[in-house]
């Protein structure tokens, strides 16, 4: 049996588990395993300049990989940087784990140089987290914290460790654990027999039905299933924001994202339905609007892994706790068994009050000669990329107009914290695309205030040749703030007007980058060709946006769904 | 409505604050928390008693059931059950309330647990209302000072929380 010390076991058990990239900062605490990291090849470390930075790139390499992201932080200060992008991902369900030094054992609680209580931190925004206390622990907490994060409803989970657990003077045996066996989480994985067949017959009864799917559907790797299943049915399929590229955008059942900003079509359609099928989404209020007036006359099936998402905000009438792929091959399983179809000229009726509704073009926008619309630079983008580009965003407008004119036919590829609405987010998780896959096309669409938020980071994708393309939608407003500020506000437009901006031509220069100003709408295309064409470079496109375009559709909050702003 | 939940979880530092803590993030009440260890060592058992409807009260059990620290989670209220709690009440106890005390906590199947030339603590057992009943009884004598423990709680018949 082999000795090793806790920072050589650490790294042993990242190896065992198949981690390829850590993203991380090196600091006191944490100095045993980076030397540890140091003396091997097989895990790779990418340094990067703000710990904030590090998670949101491992979440970012989560969400496109479907693999666990992995962050390696210092005490006090790294940890503290770490929390913003820990609940970034706690509450997008991304399964994550972050290392956190931490003062030695005989330290803590101490008030020790960078001591912070990292496990009570950030506790309300893991899934779960560990504090090791015994060089003997190091092995089975780290396969317990990989086994929590990807199962079951993913999410972060966090494990500290003292600095003591981890001198190289100390050496145990090591063996890696095969597996996990924690007697109280037990995920459910298939659906109930029951249910399911309840659920189908509901489906199947549906004279206006809406499919209403979400992030669960992409985490869940069941994209494939679900565009048969939606296929099978011919029924109108609407995609939360999480859940865009989980049914392919192009096909003719998809009516566009629903909520807030969602399509005119989309959310009239739930308003309407009679039966309303959830699939691995979560009710949430940018979703549902006023809860009162949310699909009034609706029998609603809740397919999702969360036994707590299920009837949390809308009580549902066929809850199935599963994991959706399963689910859906069940239920497709009876159909075609039993060969059971819809209701096929309700559904045709159901279609031609559909395609009335998006006959309206609910999407339609302005055009300037003078001034860049934002939209067209989104559609500008996805017509250079093929449409098969990694989009990541910040949040904002500009995260709304790139999930409403870039539509995704393939899962992963739509980057963006939904539920916590994260400003900062997009360049990090557009690295951390880039790290897993080198040779794919990755772009951060962006705007001039949460560019600014992470902007550090294009240091380190050029240490480490991360070369993707930075789309700011610069309208030299916090957009959507100001949008809120005409609307509810009457135009008092309180500190969202950004003067002083750098300039970011001259910042991405600085930063070792390409930096591009586009201020004329016919130059869009043209830059965005040259850009992408700079296969080896970061660039930075800074193109100057009309400031005061808002946008449309829009539900009010307290409104119901068929309460839009149109225009 | 009232309702007591009982819970088995991992014997780990933090296990209690995780409870604890998602009752605070979720804005759920709380109105008396005890737990101890039990007969395995393994495990503690917590005693919850909260207030909400039926869609919250499912909600709390569910979001339980997440916390990973937590082996076990039953809303006791929903079968037959025995609640008790435990009462210390140190109160004033000079010419006619001495008698007056010693009645009361004899009519309450109390116990007097200490005695000076001027106080009794009195221990009252029972379900809350009781103990709620007794402080009511005391009336003007003036409490000292007073402890609850919160109520516990256990099914009835055979069956029970344990793995």
């Amino acid at each position: 049996m082999e000795f090793l010390s806790g920072g050589e076991i650490f790294v042993r058990c990242l190896q065992e588990e198949g981690v390829d990239i850590v993203f991380g900062y090196p600091g006191g605490a944490v100095l045993h395993i980076y030397d540890a990291l140091f003396q091997q090849e097989q895990v790779k470390h990418i340094l990067v300049r703000h710990e904030q930075g590090a998670t949101h790139m491992a979440d970012g390499y989560a969400r496109a990989t479907g693999k666990v992201g992995v962050v390696l932080v210092t005490s006090g200060p790294g940890a503290t940087n770490a929390v913003t992008g820990i609940a970034t991902a706690n509450m997008d369900s991304i399964p994550m784990v972050v290392f956190t030094g931490q003062v030695p054992t005989h330290m803590i609680g101490n008030d020790a140089f960078q001591e912070v209580d990292n496990v009570g931190i950030t506790r309300p925004c893991v899934k779960h987290n560990f504090l090791i206390k015994d060089v003997r622990d190091i092995a089975a907490t780290i396969k317990k914290a990989f086994y929590i994060a990807s199962t079951g409803r993913p999410g972060p989970v966090l494990v500290d460790i003292p600095k003591d657990i981890t001198d190289p003077k100390i050496k145990i045996p090591f063996e890696y654990p095969k597996d996990v066996v924690l007697r109280s989480y037990n995920p459910v994985l298939k659906g109930d027999d029951g249910q399911i067949k309840k659920a189908v017959d509901l489906i199947l009864s549906a004279k206006r039905p809406m499919l209403y799917t979400g992030g669960g559907v992409v985490l869940g790797g069941a994209s494939e299933q679900l565009t048969r299943f939606t296929r099978m049915l011919n029924y109108p399929i609407t995609n939360t924001l999480m859940g865009l590229g989980g049914f392919p955008a192009s096909d003719r059942q998809f009516v566009g994202m629903l909520g807030m900003h969602g399509t005119y079509e989309a959310n009239m359609g739930m308003h309407h339905c009679d039966v309303l099928i959830a699939i691995g989404s979560r009710f949430d209020d940018r979703v549902t609007g006023n809860l009162a007036k949310f699909c009034p006359t609706a029998k609603i099936v809740h397919v999702d892994i969360d036994p707590a998402s299920i009837s949390k905000n809308v009580k549902v009438d066929v809850p199935i706790v599963g994991q959706v792929g399963d689910v859906l091959n069940s239920m497709m399983q009876i159909m075609e068994h039993e060969g059971r179809k819809p209701d096929a000229a309700a559904i045709d009726a159901w279609w031609s009050q559909i395609e009335e509704w998006r006959g309206l073009e609910c999407m339609k926008y302005g055009w300037s000669d003078e001034t860049i619309k934002p939209q067209y630079v989104v559609q500008k983008l996805w017509e250079v990329t093929g449409g098969d580009a990694y989009i990541t965003t910040d949040v904002g407008q500009h995260q709304m107009w790139a999930a409403q004119y870039y539509p995704f036919d393939k899962p992963n590829r739509w980057i963006n914290s939904g539920g916590l609405g994260t400003m900062g987010f997009g360049l990090p998780a557009a690295l951390g695309v880039k790290a897993a896959f080198p040779d794919a096309e990755v772009a951060c669409v962006t705007g001039d205030g949460s560019i600014q938020m992470n902007i550090q980071e294009l240091s380190t994708a050029l240490q480490y040749h991360l070369p993707v393309k930075v789309i700011s939608l610069n309208n030299r407003y916090l957009g959507m703030v100001r949008q809120w500020q005409e609307f509810f506000y009457a135009g008092r437009y309180a500190m969202s007007y950004m003067e002083a901006l750098p300039d970011f031509v001259k910042l991405a220069e600085a930063y070792g980058h390409v930096g591009m100003l586009i201020d004329k709408p016919a130059d869009v295309e043209g830059a965005l060709r040259e850009a992408f064409k700079l296969k080896d470079r970061l660039v930075f496109m800074d193109f100057r946006t009309e400031p005061t375009e808002n946008v449309y559709p829009m539900v009010p909050a307290g409104a119901g769904l068929n309460e839009m702003i149109l225009v | 409505m009232r309702h007591i939940i009982s819970l088995l979880m991992e014997n780990e530092a933090g296990a209690l604050s995780r409870v604890a803590g998602l009752f605070s993030a979720r804005g759920y009440n709380i109105e008396s928390l005890t737990v101890a260890p039990t007969n395995d060592a393994t495990l503690s058992r917590m005693t919850i008693v909260t207030r909400g409807d039926e869609q919250i009260i499912e909600q709390i059990i569910k979001q339980l059931n997440k916390l990973i620290d937590v082996v076990q989670v039953q809303d006791i209220q929903d079968a037959p059950h025995i609640e008790r709690e435990l009462l210390l009440i140190k109160l004033q106890a000079t010419g006619e309330q001495r008698d007056e005390v010693f009645r009361l906590a004899e009519i309450f199947r109390g116990q007097i647990l200490d005695v000076t030339d001027a106080s009794y603590v009195v221990q009252i057992t029972g379900p809350g209302a009781r103990l709620d009943a007794f402080i009511e009884a005391v009336g003007n004598i003036p409490v000292i000072e007073m402890a609850r423990t919160g109520a516990l709680g256990l099914s009835r018949g055979s069956c029970g929380m344990s793995i």
